[in-house]
């Protein structure tokens, strides 16, 4: 997991020597003189590659590679979060192919680290960056712990997105907590059959654990050498219970998201409302379109009003993988890439992210998205509802616990009844201790 | 003296590094494991151990892949008779003599063979879906209460339904091959016996073609062990199939999911061995009586 002491010393007293070569000779412009420093001083340029599947990731590189003669990134398109783990591990395996650079979502970042597919970054980037990300960020890119992983790039506060048009139509109120949500999913569905206020999609564990991260669960946790597994807790069980009742009641849909069906649902007005994340914009425009402007953005209905509460749903960071044998370089660009200001405002706007970095976000999100210019204050709003952001801790094994998600609330969705959505919470967390347990990993 | 070797050789390599070597890694990885220790966040935290017999035991005692070989059995039962009925069928019509639009016939028939199962699975997965389906949209205003073929009673005809598109025209190219290598002597010698078309399709097609109906049979009981890409292209339209539908879908879950390459290829040698026993079985239990005629 970490340098060897002397290695380390040695790393940051050639590191030292080099930047001092550097500015002392003077070779290097002013603005890129921290970039330059290794390379300059090698006298050769450094090729990295980066997998990565955010949309238009080339083009926001392009601004490093200009600024940057002798720091090349070359983007490597991947086709999702999962698959490009996937094919990381399997090159971690094989002692060779992977990129320097490796864009990975959070919930992912413990399982890289436990395979030892990246990099402890710790002495390469500047110590003050931990400031500059919401604890609960960069929290997920230490694992708690002394190391740093990677670098926060997006994040995905969960927030409630509704129809104004259907909800002035049928006299419908935005609901602030769970309680009015129901009642206003109750009202929608008895007033037209056809509409429902969300759907439950057991297809979706992130979404899922988004809403039980804001009610207060955090699924996994270190206590001293052992981990500990709640997915059990009464904080999930109470989401559980809560959507498993609504839909035995049959008001709230229980297909999965993101099929046909469903975008067809979201374009002619069947789904009236979408529990989802700051990323939605972007969902909406593409699966959407005909609904431009008829969508407004709210917080998540709570628990308790009095302490408003979000949770996490997506969001990846960036990170240096073990093989790679530039990881000073690769950790100056990913430094760039996630803070500086350019960089950030070209993610807005290429990527479509929402990002992490605090310091950047007031310039990069200054107007609202393009599908949702009918509320000007988007980003205001999208930026207090962060804040109230809960911490969640993810274990080695989110890869099982998720796929045990997908099976036992299928069955649950499916078999419509509120007993069925408490029992798939004890069976995931069933199947994810054992699992634990069989790998031989130290459980509490 | 080494000419022989020296014909046998390029088989030999190319069976040993592309066939016997990977069946023997495979073979390997089922019998090891990885442990962890401690948190299993540090260097070495991990190492490869033998694990004797445990993934086998592990797997074949797993609720879950029993249900799933459960569940491929049914598959099978509904696939196999369904599609090669309707490829006999076919084949047997086109060979009819009183039969107008024959080339036609046989390429409308055998077209669905050569669309991808990924691409038919998504064409029939927005076929099944009652919300964007051209067909529940007919039921709908005809006033008939089809039930959700993707539920969980009816998903398994919605997958069996793909693989019968697919397959029937493959099987139907088969048999019709063999059809019309049957001497047309035959046909005269039976007509002047007065046999109908009906009697000589039973007495004297059915009975030459066997070896072709037993050959599809054995692909097909093949094919069915194996079924994957419709299942998983159906997967995220609907609660209904979980992750380990199939056993091929328990392989590849706890191979790339849960990243366990030793319990998935424990799996798939079971698998593996399952489908040698089966198909080559079921090849002594007829071979007398089809391929008699060879010896």
């Amino acid at each position: 997991m970490r340098l060897h002491t002397g290695t380390r010393a040695a790393t940051i007293v050639a590191a030292t020597a080099l930047l001092a070569a550097a500015c002392s000779g003077g070779t290097s412009s002013s603005t890129t003189t921290d970039a330059a420093t290794t390379a300059a001083a090698a006298n050769e340029k450094v090729e990295l590659t980066f997998w990565t599947w955010a949309p238009n990731m080339d083009k926001v590189v392009e601004g490093w590679n200009a600024a940057h003669p002798d720091i090349h990134v070359t983007v490597n398109k991947q086709d999702g979060g999962d698959p490009a783990v996937t094919k990381l591990l399997t090159a971690i395996k094989a002692g060779s192919g992977a990129p320097d650079i490796m864009q990975a979502e959070y919930q992912k970042i413990p399982t890289l680290v436990s395979a030892d597919a990246l990099a402890d970054i710790k002495g390469d980037i500047d110590p003050g960056l931990a400031k500059q990300f919401p604890d609960g960020v960069w929290n997920a890119v230490t694992l708690g712990g002394d190391s740093v992983y990677a670098v926060p790039q997006d994040s995905g506060p969960m927030e409630f997105y509704y129809r104004t048009d259907v909800f002035d139509q049928l006299g419908l109120t935005v609901p602030t907590t769970w309680a009015e949500f129901a009642d206003v999913a109750a009202k929608l569905h008895t007033a037209d059959p056809t509409k429902y206020l969300g759907t439950f999609s057991a297809a979706d564990a992130g979404w899922f654990t988004g809403l039980a991260q804001q009610a207060g669960a955090s699924w996994w946790g270190i206590d001293g050498n052992a981990w500990s597994v709640s997915i059990n807790d009464a904080a999930t069980l109470k989401v559980a219970d809560y959507w498993g009742g609504l839909v035995e009641s049959g008001v709230i849909d229980n297909k999965p998201m993101y099929t046909p069906e469903w975008n067809a649902a979201l374009n002619n007005g069947t789904q009236v409302g979408w529990l989802s994340a700051v990323w939605a914009p972007g969902v909406l425009a593409g699966n959407a379109a005909d609904t431009a402007g008829k969508w407004k953005m709210a917080p998540m209905p709570q628990w308790d009003a009095a302490k408003p509460s979000t949770g996490n749903w997506g969001g990846s960071a960036v990170a240096v993988t073990s093989q790679s044998k530039h990881a000073k370089e690769s950790a100056q660009f990913i430094t760039w890439l996630n803070t500086d200001q350019k960089a950030v405002t070209s993610l807005v706007k290429e990527a479509g992210i929402y990002p992490a970095n605090i310091p950047a976000q007031t310039e990069a999100l200054a107007s609202p998205p393009a599908f949702f210019s009918n509320q000007p204050d988007f980003y205001t709003l999208a930026g207090k509802i962060a804040q109230t952001a809960g911490s969640f801790t993810f274990g080695p094994n989110v890869n099982v616990a998720y796929s045990a998600y997908n099976d036992e609330f299928g069955k649950a969705a499916e078999a419509k009844s509120k007993a069925a959505f408490t029992a798939a919470v004890q069976s995931m967390q069933k199947i994810t201790i054992e699992d634990l347990k069989t790998s031989g990993f130290s459980v509490k | 003296m080494l000419a022989p070797y020296g014909f046998l050789a390029p088989a030999a390599v190319l069976f040993a590094a592309f066939l016997a070597l990977p069946i023997g890694y495979a073979a390997y990885l089922s019998l090891r494991t990885v442990k962890v220790s401690g948190l299993g966040l540090g260097k070495g935290s991990r190492r490869e151990i033998w694990a004797g017999l445990d993934n086998y035991a592990r797997s074949l005692s797993d609720p879950e892949f029993l249900g799933s070989v459960g569940r491929v059995g049914l598959y099978g039962l509904i696939v196999v008779p369904t599609m090669l009925g309707l490829a006999l069928l076919f084949a047997l019509l086109l060979d009819s003599r009183r039969t107008r639009g024959r080339n036609f016939s046989r390429v409308a028939i055998f077209l669905p063979y050569a669309v991808p199962a990924v691409i038919s699975s998504l064409l029939w997965g927005f076929l099944y879906l009652p919300a964007v389906s051209p067909f529940y949209y007919v039921f709908q205003h005809a006033g008939w209460d089809v039930p959700t073929i993707m539920s969980s009673r009816l998903v398994v005809f919605a997958v069996a339904n793909i693989a019968v598109w697919g397959g029937t025209g493959f099987n139907m190219v088969v048999i019709y091959t063999a059809l019309k290598a049957i001497p047309t002597e035959l046909y005269e010698a039976a007509t002047i016996d007065g046999a109908s078309e009906l009697a000589i399709a039973w007495r004297i097609k059915i009975p030459i073609v066997m070896p072709a109906l037993i050959m599809t049979f054995v692909f097909s009981m093949i094919a069915t062990l194996q079924v994957f890409a419709e299942p998983v292209t159906l997967k995220p339209l609907t609660n209904t199939i979980s992750s380990t539908w199939t056993p091929l879908m328990k392989v590849y879950r706890d191979a790339f999911t849960r990243d366990d390459l030793y319990s998935a290829a424990a799996t798939s040698v079971v698998i593996a061995a399952a489908t040698f026993i089966l198909s080559f079985g079921f090849l002594r239990l007829v071979q007398n009586r089809a391929f008699s005629q060879e010896k």
